[in-house]
């Protein structure tokens, strides 16, 4: 058997205890592009954690996601605005006070939540879901929620490409290209 | 048990026979410590003979004659160039920032590393069996790309953020077309279980075998999985991110010792893992080619494969120049997201025409019609608007 602490088995309290420092580190850390660092490594952590409770799919699409590509966009923002060199900020915000508030009120809200949604027997057994099962319920009965965020994304997408377009227009028209670049 | 079938096995009973030797409690465990102890042990060792390959076989092509001082034939060479990455200095920059510099490569190779578990190198030999091993593949193939920003960004140095970004863009570009290439695979077997889409492509018809390569969406699949690979392990001709006229050698500038070493032996990992990916999704994985060849142990098969695709990517990094970071964007995104995206569409056009005498030969015309239309339209579209003069630079004069 598994030896278990608090009820709790030894595998989930190591991957808390690395989600948390993680997270903690990402809050506390001076240097930016650590702070991003440390967040990875609380996504690697919740990735680890759903995979140790057998969500196979939603543990690696998290890798995929958050690792692979949230993780990179956070790297790239920090870069593109704040440049590298720079490692120096405060790590507690003028109103920490407003955020600690902040952060309890939706700390408490999602408890509140998630001890609402728990079956009346927690010993129920886990349902086996298949990623194949998954991907039947995608093409079946959420098809149209999937289409409508893949036109999300889509538009979205055109959105950045006509953002990050160079002006080629303002050659026909070189009064309102100049207007537009005053 | 015959022969060949013994020979086809004698791996897993290896295994099976020394995690015998140990209590019933631990067995489980040995055999799998054993299983990444042959991992871990085989993979690095065909990494050592590439190196030889590779330099001898560039050598030819750029008619010279490549290492031939260390041993007979020069074969000893790796033994050297180890030694010398084991004694030599490690340098790290006094700006650096030390921690990361240290975590990057250490977490380059224990990605590339993870992403053989799910790799089936032969007829039950896969470390883990997993419900979504291909899914498990690809979300370790992108904790890669963190890996080479930490290093180029801890480095302080211009070169080694250029070459970073230039790896990451890269890498998160041709992702898309990767990923989609071998979504077809899946779509045809109704798996991401690496070992069920090897099990797909095992019957023959006559001496041939039912390989996704031989077909229209499989073979155009391939190819661009192929291109999208070699983009993504930053072989030649996408090695623009360590581009030596330009940014010295890119994000590993700052690397010395042991740790460039590490990130050499990455890179390599890198792209026999992604190789054996491909030989999994389209070339039948340990199969054998002809049916007639049933008796070649299937891990004999698999590494012959391997063999081949080293051979390939060495040909091709002898052949082609360098491609400029515009023509790579552009490439990836107008040619081949549409082909991917296409080639979807084909798969699913090719399932649902039917397999009788009369939708086989229908289906075989027209999906090979219309990916060779697009081939053929798509490039002569950039071939268009391709300005192959000196670049004009928005920002940079």
């Amino acid at each position: 058997m598994i030896p278990t602490l608090f009820g709790l088995t030894l595998p989930f309290l190591i991957l808390a205890a690395l989600t948390i420092a993680g997270a903690v580190a990402a809050a506390l850390l001076r240097n930016l592009v650590h702070c991003a660092l440390s967040l990875t490594i609380t996504f690697a952590g919740l990735a680890l954690l759903y995979l140790n409770l057998d969500a196979q799919f939603v543990g690696f699409v998290q890798m995929l996601v958050y690792i692979g590509a949230v993780a990179i966009l956070v790297v790239f923002a920090i870069l593109l605005t704040r440049g590298a060199g720079m490692p120096e900020y405060r790590s507690f915000s003028s109103n920490w006070l407003l955020g600690l508030v902040l952060a309890a009120a939706t700390f408490a809200l999602l408890a509140w939540a998630v001890t609402l949604s728990l079956p009346a027997s927690a010993a129920s057994a886990a349902p086996a879901v298949t990623v194949q099962g998954i991907g039947v319920a995608l093409m079946t009965t959420y098809v149209l929620p999937l289409e409508i965020v893949a036109i999300l994304l889509t538009v979205a997408l055109i959105g950045a490409v006509i953002v990050a377009m160079p002006e080629a227009k303002s050659a026909k028209s070189p009064s309102a290209g100049k207007a537009g670049a005053q | 048990m015959s022969l060949p079938s013994q020979l086809d096995q004698v791996f897993v009973l290896l295994q099976h026979w020394v995690a015998g030797l140990f209590p019933v409690w631990l067995q489980p465990f040995v055999a799998t410590v054993l299983a990444v102890v042959g991992i871990v042990a085989s993979f690095p060792a065909i990494f050592a003979v590439t190196t030889v390959l590779e330099r001898k076989g560039l050598g030819r092509i750029q008619n010279r004659l490549g290492p031939n001082r260390v041993g007979p034939l020069g074969i000893l060479q790796p033994v050297a160039d180890g030694i010398k990455s084991l004694t030599k200095e490690d340098i790290v920059p006094f700006t650096a920032d030390g921690l990361v510099h240290f975590l990057a490569p250490v977490v380059l190779v224990v990605a590339v590393f993870l992403g053989f578990a799910v790799l089936p190198i032969g007829r039950n030999m896969v470390l883990a069996n997993m419900d979504a091993g291909l899914l498990f593949f690809f979300a370790i193939g992108a904790s890669t790309e963190l890996s080479v920003f930490m290093a180029g960004w801890s480095s302080r140095n211009k070169y080694s953020l250029l070459g970073a970004m230039r790896a990451v863009a890269q890498m998160i570009s041709y992702e898309v077309p990767l990923l989609l290439s071998a979504t077809v695979i899946v779509m045809m077997t109704g798996s991401l279980s690496t070992v069920k889409i090897v099990e797909a492509q095992g019957g023959f018809t006559g001496f041939l075998p039912h390989w996704y390569v031989f077909t229209p969406w499989g073979f155009a699949g391939f190819v661009l999985f192929v291109i999208a690979a070699l983009a993504e392990t930053n072989r030649s001709p996408f090695d623009l991110p360590e581009g030596e006229s330009e940014l010295v050698a890119g994000y590993f500038t700052e690397y010395s010792g042991f740790k460039f070493a590490l990130f050499f032996l990455g890179e390599y990992l890198g792209m026999f893992s992604i190789a054996g990916f491909a030989i999994t999704l389209f070339l039948g994985g340990w199969g054998a080619p002809f049916s007639f060849l049933g008796f070649v142990p299937s891990w004999g098969w698999f590494f012959l494969k391997l063999l081949g695709a080293i051979a390939l990517f060495i040909w091709l990094r002898g052949t082609l120049p360098r491609l400029r970071q515009d023509q790579l964007m552009n490439f990836a995104w107008k040619f081949m997201l549409p082909m991917t995206l296409l080639n979807l569409v084909v798969a699913g056009a090719w399932r649902f025409m039917g397999e009788g005498p009369f939708g086989g030969v229908t289906r075989w015309l027209v999906c090979s019609a219309v990916l060779l239309a697009a081939y053929v339209l798509l490039g002569r579209v950039l071939m268009r608007h391709q300005k192959l003069g000196p670049r004009s630079y928005r920002y940079a004069e």
